[in-house]
């Protein structure tokens, strides 16, 4: 019989349809696999069992009914712990909201359940998303199952902050998983793990439910095998939510049904301030395998100019704090999560210890820049400045869509780390996301596709960046890639 | 520009987190360090630049204006709000005394 835990989304609908097996075997054999890695990798927070066997059931049975299936019926997922589940404890990876248990269900989660798709369990994230090595988690670091090669057991980063979602993936205990990004959240973990991953354009999944960091830049979006689950999940999270003021009021495109992978007549920019000094020599290598598979899909490559990159990531480091100390100032001790009380102390005092206790060294030094960045007297020279920068950064893209129809670039500047390389020096961990960064600001589509290994035996990923709403392009440009790439790597089986 | 030890003492007691001394010592290099980072904006013009509040145009729509339009941001829904606060009593948060 199909080890069906080697499946993916579409594997697994279309065979739960066509009752090659049925979606509780198809949950039974994944929460097997999630129960016997979490010691070793530590991906999620709480397993849920009992909810991916009720979700199969009540597929087997609507099928049994002959019922009509949902886009995603049968498939087992993993939810980032971002994203609040009711009844179901949803932390962010927060000391702070342990033990937080909504009475309510995000959209995006609601959607997916509506969709046919079940939950395994809550994934472990850093801190709040703050994080690109999944180190800062409350509840310990994700390991990847990912090992360089030659018999190393050093533990490798799984990336960040989705680092749960791409180690569930990547070491089959889901065969896909919700990411968030907000800097590259979802694309350099992917990247990091060897699976594909979508964030797509501002707005069309639905921030709703999902604990916010950063309002103008966090995005949901699918990280799964390749490009076609992604294309799938996807279409099953996104949709015009009246709940999120941001939210998109479009219709939803049939992403699955128009993927095509012919790029005959699509230009291609290759963006010059991307081939930055001290990037791995192995990953401009990879992207000039892109480029040349990208050509023999059919598609022009042209030179194109994106001059304000270097500028996006300190913009984003003043943006995103300045908007997380204002979202995190709801974390008072007052309404939920955790409280710290001092024998004799007033309600300040009682915001201050609750914080101090609640949140980990990542969110205080977020929080702190943020407040710092707002404050009279700085607001200018900082925070409207980044604004500003952002202002241009969005720009460049805009002048070069008048060459381009998408955009190709490294996902990241290296491959995956071990853990506590980089632990030390926060901006040397920030410089991880200087590739994802630019198109988060703009709120483009973006995503990130396993292209091959290096010479340590680390899968590398390749980013694709689109045109605002053309999801579909860039779907498409990922798809010649995975094609013509080949990736079949898979982390061995240590765990 | 660089913080000291009192300047982040203060954006520590803005920002409600509790830091006792070790702490604010171990803080000021790595502001520091972000913010020296972060300074090079500076070298950018941007003259006539107005800064970006929305990445995607769009404009904020009113709800109707009627009682729970939506009923699960709607009214009615107390004892689901108050489940998870650390000390909610007779229908209310409960917090320290705030008046002497």
């Amino acid at each position: 019989m199909t080890n069906l835990t080697e499946l993916g989304v579409a594997a697994i609908r279309d065979g739960v349809a066509k009752g090659d097996f049925t979606a509780r075997e198809v949950a039974e054999a994944f929460n097997a696999n999630v129960a016997a890695a979490q010691d070793a990798l530590n991906a999620f927070i709480v397993t849920t069992p009992d909810a991916a066997l009720a979700a199969a059931d009540a597929v087997d049975a609507d099928r049994a009914a002959g019922k009509e299936l949902g886009r995603m019926a049968g498939v087992p997922i993993g939810m980032k712990d971002l994203f609040a589940t009711k009844g179901v404890q949803t932390t962010a990876a927060s000391h702070i909201l342990e033990g937080f248990t909504p009475q309510y269900e995000s959209t995006v989660s609601s959607n997916l359940w509506a969709a046919g798709a079940g939950m395994l369990g809550k994934l472990n994230l850093d801190q709040f998303a703050m994080g690109s090595s999944n180190e800062t988690s409350y509840f310990g670091n994700v390991v990847s199952p990912w090992r360089r090669s030659g018999g190393s057991n050093t533990q490798m980063s799984p990336g960040g902050s989705s680092g749960g979602s791409s180690t569930c993936v990547s070491a089959r205990l889901a065969p896909a998983a919700t990411g968030t990004d907000t800097g590259g959240s979802i694309r350099q973990p992917a990247a990091f793990a060897g699976i594909t991953g979508v964030k797509p354009t501002y707005g069309r999944c639905s921030r709703w439910g999902v604990v916010a960091f950063a309002s103008s830049l966090d995005q949901a979006g699918p990280m799964a095998h390749d490009v076609r689950d992604c294309a799938i999940m996807l279409g099953a999270m996104a949709g015009f939510d009246p709940k999120d003021s941001t939210s998109l009021d479009m219709p939803v495109p049939d992403w699955e049904a128009a993927l095509n992978s012919d790029m005959k007549g699509k230009k291609v920019g290759i963006p010059k301030e991307y081939r930055m000094e001290g990037t791995d020599p192995e990953i401009l290598k990879s992207w000039d395998d892109g480029i040349a598979w990208l050509k023999d899909a059919g598609a022009e490559i042209v030179d194109i100019s994106l001059p304000h990159t270097k500028y996006a990531l300190p913009a984003y480091y003043i943006i995103a704090p300045a908007e997380a100390s204002s979202n995190l100032a709801r974390y008072d001790g007052v309404r939920y999560g955790l409280r710290d009380l001092p024998e004799g102390a007033g309600l300040q005092d009682m915001y201050a210890a609750t914080r101090a206790a609640g949140f980990g060294d990542e969110v205080k030094r977020r929080v702190l820049i943020g407040t710092y960045v707002l404050s009279a007297g700085f607001y200018d020279a900082y925070y409207n400045q980044a604004q500003k920068v952002r202002a241009l950064v969005a720009q460049d893209f805009e002048k070069a869509w008048e060459h381009c129809d998408v955009i190709l670039a490294p996902t990241t500047p290296t491959a995956s780390f071990g853990l506590g390389e980089k632990s030390d020096d926060p901006l040397a961990m920030y410089l991880n996301d200087v590739f994802a960064v630019p198109a988060s600001l703009a709120g483009l589509p973006a995503m990130s596709v396993p292209c091959g290994v290096n010479s340590e035996g680390l899968p590398l990923g390749l980013q694709i960046v689109g045109k605002a709403f053309d999801e579909q392009g860039v779907l498409n440009a990922g798809l010649a890639i995975e094609e013509r790439a080949g990736f079949t790597a898979k982390p061995e089986k240590w765990w | 520009m660089s913080v000291d030890k009192a300047t982040v003492a203060k954006i520590a007691s803005l920002a409600r987190i509790q830091m006792d001394d070790d702490a604010l010592e171990r803080m000021v290099p790595e502001l520091n360090n972000i913010l020296g980072w972060v300074e090079q904006l500076g070298e950018v013009d941007c003259t006539g630049v107005e800064p970006m509040t929305a990445v995607i145009p769009n404009t904020l729509r009113l709800r109707d204006d009627v009682v729970n339009a939506d009923p699960k941001t709607g009214g009615d829904r107390r004892d689901d709000i108050l489940a998870n606060a650390p000390a909610a009593e007779h229908g209310f948060f409960g917090v320290p005394k705030v008046i002497e």
